[in-house]
């Protein structure tokens, strides 16, 4: 801070750090690989909107800090001067790209990129000052953001998050639209081409900003009348509230079509994943990274026990499934004993090295008779309850629905239990959790068996969901996607879980040309929200007051009113 | 931190202590096998000792950076493996240049030297950003945070350098002058293994001396004994901890290209596993200390090297040489478990591990 107010000009130093990332984005493909999807058709490519909302981004950022600092002007000099240095970054990039070649090392500086970023412009310095133009624009949009009050500041916020959402995943929402008859017509204005329809984009983003707009000013009360309502009613809005989501989770599949039926028993294996390792990070503070061990250890179980490939067994499907479980808690025990009495960071390199050695014993050759080495278990039989075969993914959703239900629950009821409130005292100071009278060792190898437990109930569904299994499937890369799932939703929190899930699984599903870019947003996810918002998306209410008391001290802030109210009986 | 003491058994203790004498079990029941079968000869069991001697010695150098950061900050530098990485793999492209210039055949140690420049370089600038942007925020987070900071900085490194630089193999080039053997008395070395072996204790020693004799290398051990007193002699603490991270890096870049001598290939993924058993190094040795680290590599690539003949295949288990890696984690998860303060871990244990 002290050096940012030091600052000759300001919002130079945000600039340039913003002008390396764009040149990162650029020169690692990004870019190149999402321009070939629109946002708005013919207007705007999600390459383009990447870094854009990228530069938006930094410069909000920069304004902000001007304005903390100096005011008004002082914001709007801010965020002209980060924009603009921003995209002085990428033309001197540009220019760098025609001395020479930069793509003998670089294999993704491609002339095409390049000729993206000066507008498919043929004359170079036509297309640099452009270049250069929307940089001062994307940081005077960003200051005057900024420098909205509030309400309006959400509501254009809101409208933006919608165009982009919208227009990026055009691809999956507009065939599932265009098959309800109603909506088809609507949905065929709103889309066009690979994005939205220029008219398209400019209604929806009013039609947000104006709703949400509405929700800033109307919600309070809203909210306050709601709580005003007499028990009974309130109970009726309750029920009437999960009648509706249950009805919503019941049909969706077949709203959804195949496809996005598989994404979304993805996204709830990775849900059910979450709330395990939840337990165990989460509640108890025990950062386990070997937790797609027990994972393994599910699916193996039920392949083991079911697959007429090996022939040791031939169980069904719920015979094998408590064997899962059990196996599961076993080896979450037999691993917890050794680890009891390390800490953070040792904890997880062990569990780490106990991942790895799964891993490894189970693709060895000398286990081979028993877990089939690298070729793995084939012909693992679907689940079936009374005729009704879990197949497809739109059955097995039904099974990974049950088993999300499940977990949630046991873990909602625990969270509050003894043993729970047990576990949130280890993980804020384990020797006076001790002093308290808890008892370490029971309250920690609960977590671990609780939380394998949940994570092999996982590794049985998806062993019967995919039909084989492979050592290569449970490599270190799953413990780590986890860990991110439930770190960028909230450490802790359920409903995390949940958004973490889909947002970091069920998005790059939705966006394959992002594969590749996974683990690099992970990476870059998790450091950015240590750095900036230390509670994840979704927060649990105790660790959000805790991580936020002192600006809370300092000023109400402008949501504290609402929260108040919110709150009161 | 002063923890109960341990003056009765617990059923924990004991179920540990039984994990820990079935393995010593385990392990002389399977040696005293091999060497009644007589399945290797004494060459065998030289080439298995360079070679882990080799290897050892690369982890001892990565080591180095994992080490000494934990000194300093008490924090593990999961992104360290990338460091490693990060260098030869940019090195990679120079060194490809000397060869199609055929400057590596006529100038193999002006070209080498080169090489080594530009890996320890980039190497030292990641691992100084990594500081600077990743971990200097979260000075006064909880334990876990800058943890998890480096665990995701540890990926996204990776898949940067998998994107500016793709996603192959790449094949690093031969140096002509370091291939064939060397015969020493009876006994018969790979040329670049020894190269390996002498340019990591070199370094080593370099470092070592550096630490003990100059003025900065004793500032930097005043700040890894203690900030605050270290910050009030004058010692640039945040300069110390930030020097630390690049001469943590540059041993790895260092290591990275002998590491490429060895085994002849880069890739974005080719930190992941050198740098855990790097990290296994330096738990082996006593984390903090760098002379445990040296030690712990090399004690470390020799066990990796010569186990899996001498007590994996005793034991009957087929393909033994697959299970290298699980021997190496077992030590590390054994380590942890058993002397969490390393061989020469002392010093540390009085400090709070």
């Amino acid at each position: 801070m002290n050096a940012e107010s030091r600052e000759r000009l300001p919002g130079l130093r945000l600039g340039l750090v913003s002008g390396a990332c764009l040149v990162l984005l650029t020169l690692v493909g990004i870019v190149e690989a999402f321009s070939q999807r629109e946002i708005v058709s013919g207007v705007l490519s999600m390459g383009e909107g990447l870094l854009f909302f990228t530069g938006l981004f930094i410069a909000y950022l920069a304004a902000d800090r001007g304005l903390r600092h100096a005011g008004r002007g002082r914001a709007l000099a801010a965020g002209l001067v980060c924009g603009l240095a921003a995209a002085a970054l990428l033309a001197l990039l540009v220019l760098l790209s025609k001395a020479v070649n930069l793509r003998q090392v670089l294999i993704n500086a491609s002339p095409a990129v390049f000729q993206m970023l000066v507008f498919q412009r043929e004359e170079l310095e036509v297309g640099l000052a452009l270049l250069l133009a929307a940089g001062l624009l994307t940081g005077a949009a960003a200051a005057g953001l900024r420098l909205l009050p509030p309400v309006p500041r959400r509501a254009v916020t809101a409208g933006l998050v919608c165009v982009a959402g919208l227009g990026m995943l055009q691809d999956t929402v507009y065939p599932v639209l265009s098959s309800w008859g109603p909506v088809a017509g609507l949905a065929d204005l709103v889309f066009e081409g690979l994005g939205l329809s220029p008219g398209g984009a400019v209604a929806l983003f009013v039609l947000t900003a104006a709703g949400a707009a509405f929700w800033a000013l109307q919600g309070a009360a809203v909210r306050g009348r709601i709580a005003r309502l007499s028990p009974g009613g309130r109970r009726g809005l309750r029920i009437g509230a999960f009648a509706l989501l249950a009805l919503v989770l019941a049909i969706l599949p077949q709203v959804l079509g195949l496809f996005l039926s598989e994404v979304l028993t993805i996204v709830g294996l990775y849900v059910l994943l979450g709330l395990g390792l939840n337990i165990v990070v989460g509640f108890a503070g025990l950062l386990d990274l070997g937790y797609v061990a027990f994972f393994a250890i599910g699916s193996y179980t039920v392949a083991i026990l079911t697959s007429p490939e090996l022939g040791f067994f031939s169980l069904s499907f719920w015979q094998a499934l408590p064997f899962a479980v059990l196996f599961g808690v076993i080896a979450g025990v037999l691993l917890g004993i050794p680890v009891l009495k390390m800490r953070g960071d040792y904890l997880a390199i062990a569990t780490l090295g106990f991942g790895e050695i799964i891993r490894i014993l189970v693709l060895s050759d000398s286990l081979r008779p028993w877990l089939g080495g690298a070729q793995g278990i084939g012909k693992i039989p679907k689940a079936e309850i009374v005729g009704f075969e879990f197949g497809g993914p739109q059955e097995i959703y039904y099974l990974i629905l049950a088993g999300c239900l499940l977990v949630g629950f046991i873990s909602w009821r625990l969270r509050d239990s003894r043993l729970g409130r047990a576990w949130m005292a280890v993980r804020e100071d384990e020797d006076v959790a001790q002093a308290m009278g808890i008892n370490l060792v029971a309250a920690k190898l609960l977590a671990f068996a609780t939380g394998a437990g949940f994570s092999a109930l996982s590794g049985a569904i998806f062993a019967t969901k995919i039909g084989s299994v492979y050592p290569h499937s449970f490599n270190v890369m799953i413990s780590i996607n986890i860990l991110c799932v439930i770190i960028v939703g909230g450490i802790g929190s359920m409903p995390g879980v949940i958004v973490g899930a889909f947002a970091l699984v069920g998005l790059p599903e939705l966006l394959r040309e992002f594969a590749e870019y996974r683990l690099l947003v992970y990476g870059a996810a998790l450091v950015a929200m240590m750095l900036l918002r230390p509670e994840g998306l979704w927060p649990e209410a105790t660790r959000r007051r805790e991580l936020h008391e002192h600006e809370e001290q300092a000023g109400p802030t402008p949501d504290a009113p609402a929260a108040a109210a919110a709150g009161r009986p | 931190m002063a923890r109960p003491t341990r003056s009765k058994l617990t059923p924990t203790d004991i179920v540990m202590w039984t994990i820990g004498a079935i393995l010593i079990a385990l392990i002389l029941w399977g040696s005293i096998a091999t060497l009644a079968r007589g399945a290797y000869s004494l060459d065998h069991w030289v080439d298995f000792t360079i070679f882990g001697l080799a290897q050892g010695s690369i982890y001892a150098l990565i080591a180095m950076g994992y080490t000494m950061v934990y000194g300093v900050l008490r924090m593990i530098n999961f992104a360290h493996s990338e460091v490693f990485m990060s260098g030869p793999y940019t090195a990679y492209y120079v060194a490809a240049y000397f060869h199609r210039s055929g400057l590596l055949e006529t100038q193999p140690v002006l070209s080498m030297a080169m090489v080594f420049l530009v890996s320890m370089a980039t190497s030292t600038l990641i691992a100084y950003l990594l500081e600077l942007i990743a971990y200097r925020p979260l000075r006064t987070a909880p334990r876990l945070v800058p943890l998890i900071t480096a665990i995701g900085a540890s990926f996204f490194l990776q898949y940067v350098f998998r994107g500016l630089y793709g996603s192959g193999f790449q094949a690093y080039p031969v140096i002509k002058a370091l291939e064939g053997p060397l015969y020493l008395g009876p006994v018969r070395v790979l040329k670049f293994q020894l190269v390996v072996i002498f340019a990591a204790a070199l370094l080593m020693l370099a470092l070592y001396q550096f630490t003990q004799r100059t003025r900065l290398g004793r500032a930097l051990r005043s700040v890894s004994e203690d900030k605050e007193a270290a910050a009030l002699m004058g010692v640039d603490v945040d300069r110390m901890i930030s020097m630390t991270f690049m001469i943590g890096g540059a041993a790895a870049g260092a290591a990275g290209v002998l590491y490429a001598i060895m085994f002849k290939q880069v890739h974005f993924f080719m930190g992941f596993i050198p740098g855990l058993k790097a990290f296994t190094a330096a738990v082996l040795g006593g984390i903090g200390n760098i002379p445990g680290a040296m030690l712990g590599g090399i004690f470390l690539g020799l066990v990796e090297s010569i186990g899996p003949s001498l007590f994996l295949d005793g034991l009957g288990i087929t393909a033994p040489y697959q299970l290298k890696d699980a021997i190496a984690f077992t030590m590390l998860v054994l380590v942890l478990i058993f002397r969490p303060t390393g061989i020469l871990g002392e010093r540390l244990a009085v400090k709070k591990a």
